[in-house]
């Protein structure tokens, strides 16, 4: 009998972990990946979307049955229970799935709404986020434009203030960069979590004329007297504010009370294992690991797990782990960008504003669908 | 004073985390605990020995202690409003 493998997830953690099983072990094992949705958006491509430098969003959306390998079952269907004790996944269509191993890539979800006045706020961490940020944008003639970040964690920690830097391009671009004033609100007393980086942050933001607060973490919005307010004490007036929207676990990672403090999964972090349940892994945004929720962690998680499954079903000890490994390009507009590669073990160096790693952020963009996701890199 | 003496709620492990960061993993574990709840935090970044008692004075909430472990530092916070 062929192992049952099954993947609740299609973003980009649970479609490597399928591919590259599907590479490993599809003769020896089904391989079925659960997604609530058939598309597959790539989510860096949001911010572009809100400052215009993407419009046709057909550049950023695939068909998830396109990226995956054909010996990959996928179901377009909501996972709703799952049940560990049974080892069985309830789906929304009344499907169940017997499992011998579970990977759950779940993600994260966004829940402005948690934060009091958030209609007063833009965002983009979705597609509709960045649409309406976008055309709220071109209407904005000048005044004070507030970044900041309204509840943690979040997706990808330096998005905020590599925004903070693009719109300082964007409004130099549409020539009203002079009636503008940009306040990046950090919830760190710094501009980024790691010193040496914070430090080239700082200057490139001191460089561009960007006003930052250390902090300040939103926690209610006056969408009256335009006025936020930080859980620290702080207030500070907008015309325009750019809220991160706190963000939560999946609602079936809590239904099935697997998730702790606002439905993230503790997972070993090393193996990204479940609790005792070794048959049991999360990987991405769903755990509650202490790395940032990224696609880059997501992506060096879904290729470990694979590795640690193919190997037990091929009835090898499972040897791979995770190490904490992270990368990420902050995009400071002008055509420069900073790249930064760490782990558990080393954290970032200091680094520096090149016109090479905004084209490595380009190739990044670029080769996401067809060596990234295909588990190759 | 140790941290034995105080009845420890929550324990965050943010030993290797360079991205959030300690700081962040501690301002999510003040969010989800009740007033008067305690919450430990390990940390091996540097930054943290500046930032978290920074941050806590900041906030209003109460720093209990700071403990090097020796291969990382405990800080311990209590939630006071």
């Amino acid at each position: 009998m062929p192992k049952k493998v099954v993947i609740v997830g299609g973003g980009t953690g649970g479609t490597i972990t399928a591919n590259v099983l599907a590479r490993k072990v599809s003769r020896e094992a089904d391989i079925i990946l659960v997604s609530d949705v058939s598309q597959h958006i790539y989510q860096p491509g949001y911010l572009y979307r809100a400052l215009g430098e993407i419009i046709d969003e057909s550049k950023i959306i695939r068909e998830e049955r396109k990226l995956l390998d054909r010996r990959v079952k996928l179901f377009i269907d909501e996972a709703v229970k799952i049940d560990i004790q049974n080892r069985v996944v309830s789906l929304m269509s009344g499907k169940q799935l017997e499992y011998d191993y579970l990977v759950i890539s779940t993600g994260s979800r966004i829940v402005p709404e948690e934060v009091s006045g958030y209609e007063a706020s833009y965002h983009f961490y979705s597609l509709e986020g960045a649409r309406k940020l976008h055309e709220a944008l071109e209407r904005f003639k000048g005044g004070v434009v507030a970044v900041g970040v309204g509840g943690i964690p979040y997706k990808c920690p330096p998005a905020p203030a590599e925004f903070c830097c693009l719109l300082d391009y964007y409004f130099t671009r549409r020539g009203i960069r002079d009636r503008v004033e940009i306040h990046y609100l950090s919830p760190l007393p710094r501009t980024f979590p790691h010193e040496a980086v914070a430090e080239a942050i700082t200057e490139m933001m001191e460089r561009k004329g960007i006003h930052w607060h250390p902090m300040f973490n939103i926690e209610s919005i006056d969408p009256e007297k335009k006025i936020v307010n930080s859980l620290e004490g702080e207030s500070i007036r907008f015309d325009l504010l750019v809220m991160v929207p706190p963000h939560k676990g999946a609602e079936v990672v809590e239904r099935s009370s697997i998730g702790v403090d606002g439905g993230w999964i503790p997972v070993d972090k090393h193996t990204l294992q479940y609790k005792d349940y070794d048959e049991v892994y999360a990987i991405g945004d769903a755990t509650n690991l202490p790395v940032s929720k990224s696609g880059a962690a997501a992506h060096f998680e879904g290729k470990m797990v694979a590795d640690r499954i193919s190997s037990e079903i091929m009835g090898h000890e499972p040897r791979a782990t995770y190490d904490g490994k992270v990368l990420c390009f902050c995009d400071a507009g002008f055509k420069k960008a900073i790249y930064m590669s760490f782990n558990y073990e080393n954290p970032p160096k200091k680094p520096r504003f090149s016109y090479m790693w905004y084209l490595g952020k380009q190739i990044v963009n670029r080769f996401y669908w067809s060596l990234i996701l295909k588990g190759y890199v | 004073m140790n941290s034995g003496e105080y009845k420890v709620d929550k324990v965050v492990d943010a030993r290797g985390s360079h991205c959030p960061g300690p700081l962040m993993e501690l301002i999510k574990a003040i969010k989800s605990i009740e007033v008067g709840q305690v919450v430990a935090v390990y940390s091996t970044d540097s930054g943290s020995k500046t930032d978290i008692p920074l941050w806590v004075k900041k906030a209003g909430h109460e720093l209990i202690g700071v403990y090097d472990r020796g291969g990382y530092t405990e800080f311990i916070v209590k939630k006071t409003h």
